[in-house]
């Protein structure tokens, strides 16, 4: 409930600015469990975002923000963790975001292994240009810029991801909130870069166009479609293929950038230095 | 069954009537008014499932046992945080800078690395490019020795971002890149001038547009550093003519944008990025201890009245640091005094005002130029950048004929140092312009002029400087020219 998270949140923002059943707020409420979770020191955690409806959650947080240019957050991030090792820095980010005008970042911060921990919020669509659709948009599906169905095929978040470097990927929904908040805290833990993909709603602009139903309804696709890792085992071929895998998707171990550079200023200063 | 268990709270301001929680109820306790609020039945038929609290986008029900206080959700006194096992602070350790010697052979772009060590530059990130890589390259090895970070980035976009980044921790952040990649940054630099991040980017111009010849030198960057990002913004340019006045220039480039929080483009080319010189610089730890006062202004007010974004007398709000403990919020968006975002026209006016007005307010002071036999002149090369070591041996030789000839070398390019031209002396009838573009100073110096003395355009746009000998048979038609002969 609203009063164990209240103190991440700064109160006199309140209430967001999103619109009525989005599934922004519900991810940023599963968010700040996650600091709740880790009982994150607020003073020594910077919360980094791009430009979206989604990347507006960091003016929400209760700790040192960044609302960045579209497309950058992790450009930005990848500064202030090399800057200040010793500070968390989680991104918050849209699809559109940190696929399409980031998508170049996105790979290379994974590719490195800094030790930052992504949250996209997929709603599948540009909200806040209002419903143009985005690489993560399904085929099919309509946009304003797509008014026949969109012709272009989604990307798969979690083997991009995967195969540029990641060393930890998960995916949950809005919905599943409980089971986001326990991934955002794995991964936050985990040292190195983590990406967590957080599928969500907007009833607005990707809704309308699509006769997605009620915010209610979107809520429910999301119920049915997410299959857990453990329960899709039980499930045959045929069964999961409407369907999407929630949950842990992938672990790896790789040296951490900023423990690494920081090995070469000691081998550095070895070197002349000083002395 | 015991009934009515559990009682249902709303916010009702907060509510937005999504129907979330009424399309989850499993008991329809949940229905929405006319006006879009959601409200409980009575008696409720609550079973106390939460998943309408739990599901509200908006924070807005609290389900709690019947006869509980729901707790204050408002203006929570806030918990202190006890540390966990995240991260510790490491502890980097401090290295005396390495003294440079007295007098050596230095390239352009090396001196501006050395200069940015100098004034205490810790960070960079970028990405190569021809003419400007040396910097980078020599950084790399530089910056790890003062306990420092290098980064090479995916591209220009992401080694300014990376630049803001660090420069929010307080760290002093610099970028290096050449025309392809300028034209890259120019969003970000929007944002380090409406933020007010301090930041120095490089630019070692090359010949453009586009790729052009990524070895020949260009000084077609003029407009573009002053104009490049979209919006009415503050830029500081400074542009230097030899190796030594690089590393000064990079410095003072940090000061500048420091003590302003403004970014401050060094508008460098490649003839003396790449030019080679005997230079004598200061020893580095002397440059380190002048440094003290290129701080930018510290905050020195507690968190409870800390407001990021308002001014001191100066019309610069002192920075606090990421970490510090400030929970500051910094954005793009037009904002006001606290830092978040606001669509109030006014506040909004007074923002990009003033963020202008921290240079307006100081054109004077942040003018630089070099007067070079000026006195007695007719004739009066107006130059800078690379160009200007041509026009000097070229005024030096006319001299030595016995023409009226000075030269004023512009080293702040922006704000257009125009104190330089309006002193200029009263017989002044002519004034050339040489610069490696079709034109860009010649237009502010025609501006200045407002017909006082006749302003003439020498571009040249093939790469190539002028010879001191092509400039001196030119000097010499104008000076004719001027003293009707
Ligand atoms: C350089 C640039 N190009 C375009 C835009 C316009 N723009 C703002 S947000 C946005 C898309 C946002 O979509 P997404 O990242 O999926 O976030 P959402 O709003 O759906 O949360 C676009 C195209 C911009 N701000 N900057
Ligand atoms: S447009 Fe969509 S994503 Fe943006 S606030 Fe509205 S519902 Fe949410």
């Amino acid at each position: 409930m609203f009063r164990e998270i209240a103190q991440y949140f700064r109160q006199d923002k309140l209430p967001h600015m999103w619109c009525p059943g989005c599934g922004n707020g519900m991810i940023l409420a599963a968010f700040a469990r996650t600091m709740k979770e880790l009982n994150i020191d607020q003073d020594r955690t910077v919360i980094v975002s791009g430009i979206g409806c989604s990347s507006r959650s960091s003016g929400y947080l209760d700790f040192d923000t960044l609302h960045t240019t579209h497309g950058r957050a992790l450009a930005f991030a990848t500064g202030v963790k090399l800057a200040k090792p010793e500070l968390n820095v989680i991104v918050l980010s849209g699809d559109g975001d940190s696929t399409a005008i980031g998508g170049n970042h996105l790979i290379h911060a994974a590719r490195r292994n800094l030790d930052l921990t992504l949250v996209v919020f997929n709603n599948s669509i540009y909200g806040m240009t209002g419903g143009q659709y985005s690489p993560m948009s399904p085929p099919g599906k309509k946009a304003t810029t797509a008014p026949y169905g969109t012709l272009e095929r989604t990307f798969n978040l979690v083997d991009i991801a995967k195969a540029a470097g990641a060393t930890y990927v998960a995916r949950s929904t809005a919905y599943h909130h409980r089971l986001l908040t326990k991934l955002i805290v794995n991964g936050i833990k985990h040292k190195g870069f983590s990406l967590i993909e957080a599928v969500s709603q907007c009833p607005v602009n990707y809704g309308r166009q699509n006769k997605a139903g009620t915010p209610a309804d979107m809520l429910k696709w999301q119920k049915d479609h997410a299959i857990t890792v453990e329960a899709a085992q039980q499930l045959g071929a045929g069964e999961m293929q409407d369907k999407f895998l929630i949950g842990e998707l992938h672990q790896g171990e790789a040296p951490e950038y900023t423990a690494e550079y920081l090995k070469i200023i000691a081998r550095a200063a070895g070197e002349g230095g000083g002395k | 069954m015991k009934e009515q268990q559990y009682q249902v709270l709303i916010n009702k301001g907060w509510c937005k009537g999504c129907g979330i929680c009424t399309g989850l109820c499993p008991t329809k306790n949940l229905y929405l008014d006319e006006k879009g609020k959601v409200h409980s039945q009575n008696p409720p038929t609550c079973i106390g499932c939460q998943l309408c609290s739990a599901n509200c986008p908006d924070y807005a029900i609290t389900v709690t046992k019947k006869g509980e206080k729901p707790g204050q959700s408002q203006h929570l006194s806030v918990q202190v945080s006890g540390k966990q096992e995240l991260p510790q602070e490491q502890t980097q350790p401090s290295f005396p800078a390495k003294p440079v010697p007295k007098t050596r052979l230095l390239q352009g772009n090396e001196a501006c690395a050395e200069g940015a060590i100098a004034a205490g530059v810790r960070f960079f990130a970028g990405y190569p490019i021809t003419p400007s890589t040396e910097i980078a390259e020599k950084l790399a090895g530089l910056l790890p020795k003062v306990g420092g970070k290098f980064i090479q980035m995916e591209d220009e976009i992401a080694g300014i971002a990376a630049v803001l980044g660090a420069s929010l921790t307080g760290v002093k952040a610099i970028t290096a890149t050449s025309g392809p990649g300028f034209s890259l940054m120019q969003e970000n630099i929007g944002f380090a001038a409406m933020a007010e991040v301090p930041c120095v980017i490089v630019n070692v111009q090359r010949f453009g547009p586009s790729t052009g010849m990524p070895t020949s030198a260009g000084q077609g960057d003029v407009m573009q550093a002053r104009w490049g990002t979209h919006g009415d913004h503050p830029v500081v340019v400074l542009t230097p003519a030899s190796v030594e006045e690089t590393y000064h220039l990079t410095v003072k480039a940090v000061e500048i944008s420091e003590q302003l929080r403004v970014p401050v483009i060094l508008l460098m080319d490649e003839v003396i990025g790449h030019l080679r010189e005997k230079v004598s610089l200061p020893d580095l730890d002397l440059a380190v201890e002048r440094n003290r006062d290129t701080e930018r202004p510290r905050l020195t007010l507690s968190k409870e009245l800390y407001l990021p974004y308002r001014p001191d007398p100066n019309g610069v709000p002192p920075m606090a640091s990421f970490g510090q403990g400030m929970r500051f919020h910094v954005t793009g968006l037009a904002h006001d005094e606290t830092g978040f975002p606001t669509n109030d026209s006014q506040v909004a006016g007074a923002l990009v005002t003033r963020l202008n007005r921290k240079i307006a307010d100081r054109c004077d002071r942040l003018a630089m130029a070099e007067e070079y036999m000026l006195d007695d002149a007719r004739l009066v090369v107006v130059t800078y950048g690379g160009m200007a070591r041509a026009a000097r041996k070229a005024v030096k030789l006319a001299r030595a004929e016995g023409l009226p000839v000075g030269m004023l070398r512009l080293i702040t390019l922006w704000p257009f140092p125009e104190k330089y031209l309006h002193r200029l002396n009263q017989g002044v009838k002519r004034v050339l312009v040489p610069e490696m573009n079709l034109g860009q100073i010649k237009l502010e110096v025609e501006r200045i002029s407002k017909g006082r003395w006749q302003v003439l355009g020498l571009p040249k746009v093939d790469g190539e400087l002028f010879t001191p000998d092509e400039l001196l048979t030119r000097i010499k038609e104008e000076v004719a020219a001027c003293l009707g002969k």
